[in-house]
């Protein structure tokens, strides 16, 4: 097994003529397309087409299709257009804080030191939890006026009074970011070791006797050098972090009175106590099409065409 | 690399300490939360160390709810969808690494596709579907969708691993008799044993963690897993926060241990290029 740092050394890739293979390649993905066909992509599609539908969990015996009924209901929905701004916002604010900070930390366990083993196998402890597991543990942390996080900022001298975290709609809509912050550090500061440790040392040596100082190594080799991971990981965080409801479902609920709600926990909401598939289906797609029209402006943007590729 | 400058080391020092504690602390908490007798649960000022260390959340979660019940569900269903996703993923990310051929690039971005959208736009489509198959309650249901959701994400990373694996390996063994796919389970699968391990771990705590599918699809006191009996102890004034404590610690650990056992191989799967968090 070799790690990344080392050169993938010559990727044998015979290519075998279809027609001599052709029936064992069929059947060796059968079994993951047949489920990925019926489980995810019929669901889906099925999805799609209950967005136009007035479909409902209480009365199925009176499905119709509605055009774009549900789709006006939504819009007309003062918590959706709450959820739609919440959902830019809580991308965006979690997002910057969780690059900037991987980053950093990424910079400093690039050297090896004594330690940095046990150091990394810490730091890594977020990503093994569950978001619905982290929204408890933030959800007690941060719970009413006896809260630790109420306790330490006050020990701190940083505030006077507690502050009710997750009664008050702007600090709930911060608490719910600190959280998702926290647990999203881990991933970049993993992604962006690895790509630094891809850059070979003879860079920086040659910039040494070319008398670069830190900073200028650091924008004019480390930052060049892992732009293409970079990007990769921040487009594909950016569409993680909008699908993600687990850890606001847990923390908030979406709560108070809806306004920590994002896309995806105004859907589920209206999954589990709404029953409503229509109307929820209808958030579904609105969210493709955010996603879509994302991931195009992303590639323009940046010109780098080699994010659908594995 | 840098000019030596003796102040860096300390504020190296210094951010990394902060960002350890920052990191860890959360789950301090939660263990210390666990350990705390009822009445020091609220105490102010706040012990940051229990006076009193107990137990008691711990057995009174076994006594109020049939935890026993739920891990062996969460268990059960973890391992089944991690093996049958690694088997499947083994032959799909086989023929993905060794052949060129029509269609390819399609079959990669059909399982691309599966990780970027939200899966829940089916989930109402997927009940029916599942109620069809009169599975709603029953385990296999969540055995069925786990696998399925883990499929592409380990296709992709088995990919990764037998593309580093020269395929003289299985010519050689082909040359001695031995058909495609018993080189491929012979000789080629040992060699790759380390990291099949490690998507294994992967995907058992994937399923481990699912919340929405599971609370979606199971209703019934004897087929919850945990996070949906976790979820079911979350009532709309209150939470009991020393069994709920408690309950959080037990579902984390197997997950922490294996993360840890597992980290280096997951972080090279995930570095490879496939991202799902």
């Amino acid at each position: 097994m070799k790690t990344q740092t080392e050169p993938i050394v010559e990727r044998s890739m015979p290519t075998f003529r279809i027609a001599k293979h052709g029936l064992f390649i069929f059947l060796c993905l059968l079994p993951a397309l047949l489920l990925v066909t019926v489980f995810i992509y019929y669901p889906l599609l099925k999805g799609v087409i209950m967005a136009f539908q007035n479909y409902s969990l209480f009365d199925l015996t009176n499905i119709d299709f509605i055009g774009l009924g549900n789709f006006q209901t939504i819009f007309a929905d003062a918590g959706f257009k709450q959820s739609l701004i919440n959902s830019f916002y809580w991308v965006f604010c979690s997002l910057i804080p969780q690059l900037m900070i991987g980053f950093i930390v990424a910079l400093l366990l690039r050297r090896k030191f004594r330690g940095r083993g046990i150091y990394q196998a810490f730091i890594f402890f977020p990503w093994a939890m569950s978001g619905f597991l982290i929204g408890l543990i933030w959800r007690w942390m941060l719970n009413g006026q006896g809260g630790v996080i109420n306790d330490l900022l006050m020990k701190l001298k940083i505030i006077h009074s507690a502050i009710p975290f997750l009664a008050d709609p702007t600090w709930a809509m911060v608490s719910v970011v600190v959280a998702n912050v926290w647990y999203g550090i881990t991933f970049f500061s993993i992604m962006i070791l690895a790509a630094l440790q891809s850059i070979p040392d003879e860079l920086y040596e040659a910039a040494k006797i070319d008398g670069a100082n830190y900073m200028q190594q650091l924008f004019k080799i480390t930052i060049p050098y892992i732009l293409p991971t970079l990007l990769v990981t921040t487009l594909l965080r950016v569409i993680w972090i909008l699908n993600f409801p687990d850890l606001i479902y847990s923390l908030t609920n979406g709560g108070p009175a809806g306004s920590t709600h994002i896309l995806s926990t105004y859907m589920i909401d209206k999954l589990i106590n709404g029953q409503n598939y229509g109307q929820a289906a209808a958030v579904g797609v609105i969210m493709m099409i955010i996603l879509l029209f994302f991931s195009v402006f992303y590639l323009l943007a940046t010109k780098f065409n080699k994010a659908g590729d594995f | 690399m840098e000019k030596p400058i003796n102040w860096q080391p300390l504020v190296k020092g210094i951010f990394l300490s902060l960002f350890l504690l920052f990191t860890v602390f959360p789950l301090y908490w939660i263990f210390i939360t666990s350990l705390k007798p009822s009445n020091e649960m609220f105490t102010i000022p706040i012990h940051y160390w229990p006076k009193k260390i107990t137990f008691d959340n711990y057995i009174n979660i076994f006594k109020i709810s049939n935890f026993g019940v739920y891990i062996f569900n969460s268990l059960i269903v973890s391992i089944i969808a991690g093996f049958f996703s690694l088997i499947i993923a083994t032959l799909s990310g086989y023929v993905l690494a060794r052949f060129e051929f029509k269609g390819k690039l399609q079959v990669m971005f059909a399982f691309f596709i599966t990780q970027m959208i939200p899966l829940f736009i089916g989930l109402a489509p997927l009940y029916l579907l599942m109620s069809n198959l009169q599975l709603i309650n029953r385990l296999p249901s969540l055995m069925i969708m786990y696998t399925v959701m883990m499929v592409p994400f380990c296709t992709v990373i088995m990919k990764g691993f037998f593309e580093r694996i020269p395929s003289s390996l299985e010519e050689a063994a082909m040359m001695d008799g031995c058909s495609r796919i018993s080189a491929l389970f012979k000789v080629i699968i040992p060699v790759m044993l380390p990291g099949i391990a490690a998507t294994f771990i992967f995907a058992f705590v994937q399923c481990w963690n699912e919340l929405f599918l599971a609370i979606m699809f199971i209703d019934k006191e004897e087929s919850k897993t945990i996070p949906v009996a976790m979820n079911s102890f979350i009532t709309k004034f209150d939470i009991d926060w020393g069994s709920m404590s408690a309950a959080t610690v037990i579902s984390v650990i197997p997950t922490l241990l294996l993360f840890a056992f597992a980290q280096r191989y997951i972080v090279e799967g995930m570095t490879q290029g496939s991202v799902k968090g």
